[in-house]
């Protein structure tokens, strides 16, 4: 590491010995755990309780979930690869991986809808019954953080095109991917608790 | 700058961060523990162990991601203190929550 970028490393450096930047973004993690805890919280207690149809069960498909949530899974890989091809200065691999990371995120997100729509047209609205309400609330908000990742990693992959993102400001890529691996960790529950607990 | 700063500057850089092939080990992992997710709830005999069964792998997938992927068991104890603080109360939300409701799935 050259002098610059260790002196660029250590002023990032808080009191606690890790980077400021990182920390932030624990802490932003840890509060987006507490959000989705409430909704998932929500939809548990409301399991089972719709009083009209259409239900869980008549709608749900977890082949076709099985395959977007291996996408998913996925997505987590190529991101760590993305940053450790970055941390070595592969630009070649870097952009590669860094392509692939919200490309999979963005055929998850097809994947939810070709879902939406196709509960929609099952006569699952948002108002139908509580299983409506809340699997809207929860996937869509889950959905949404997909959406901002993709957008994030988007820009990454852009900057690293450009080469403004080398191995000197890798710590960039760590922070977007922890944020890609927190919406990863958030489905890994969903997938569980909706789709695999259906009949529970 | 000391050598210690120098270390700790590496750290940030991510250069104690496992190798790919760890990555792709606990990619492999992940893959197959998601395969036996829905074989078990495919399998009648299973159903009624199959909320612990489910959870045991859930919680099993989430702690790799978080480890390895997200580094955490590498990173500062601070930043496991700041994550593993929020996710009890997290926790804590939705058991309260399941309890008000006295709607338990486990």
């Amino acid at each position: 590491m050259s002098q610059a970028s260790a002196a660029a490393a250590d002023a990032d450096v808080g009191s606690y010995g890790t980077s400021n930047r990182k920390m932030v973004m624990w802490a932003f993690i840890g509060s987006e755990c507490m959000f989705f805890a409430s909704l998932i919280s929500a939809y548990v207690v409301y399991m089972g309780q719709s009083q009209t149809g259409p239900y869980p069960a008549d709608l749900l498909s977890v082949p076709f979930i099985t395959v977007t949530t291996f996408v998913l899974l996925m997505s987590s890989l190529t991101m760590v690869l993305a940053l450790s091809a970055v941390q070595r200065g592969d630009r070649k691999m870097g952009r590669i991986w860094l392509f692939m990371t919200p490309f999979l995120g963005a055929v998850f997100l097809v994947g939810q809808v070709i879902e939406f729509t196709h509960f929609w047209h099952e006569g699952l609205t948002l108002s139908q019954n509580l299983f409506g309400t809340t699997f809207y609330i929860l996937t869509g908000f889950h959905g949404a953080h997909v959406t901002v990742a993709a957008i994030w990693m988007f820009s990454i992959w852009w900057l690293h095109l450009k080469g403004d993102i080398t191995e000197e400001n890798a710590e960039t890529v760590e922070i977007a991917g922890l944020y890609w691996h927190f919406v990863d960790i958030v489905w890994i529950v969903l997938f569980t608790v909706i789709y695999l607990m259906m009949d529970v | 700058m000391t050598d210690q700063s120098h270390a700790e500057a590496a750290a940030h850089a991510g250069e104690d961060h496992p190798s790919n092939r760890v990555y792709l080990g606990v990619a492999g992992i992940l893959a197959v523990l998601t395969a036996l997710e829905v074989m078990v709830f495919y399998v009648e005999a299973l159903s009624p162990v199959l909320v612990p069964i489910l959870m045991v792998m859930m919680i099993g997938k989430f702690a790799l991601v978080v480890m390895y992927f997200m580094h955490l068991k590498d990173d500062p104890g601070i930043l496991t203190g700041l994550f593993t603080g929020a996710l009890t109360v997290a926790t804590a939300i939705v058991i309260a929550m399941m309890a008000l409701y006295e709607r338990f799935v486990i």
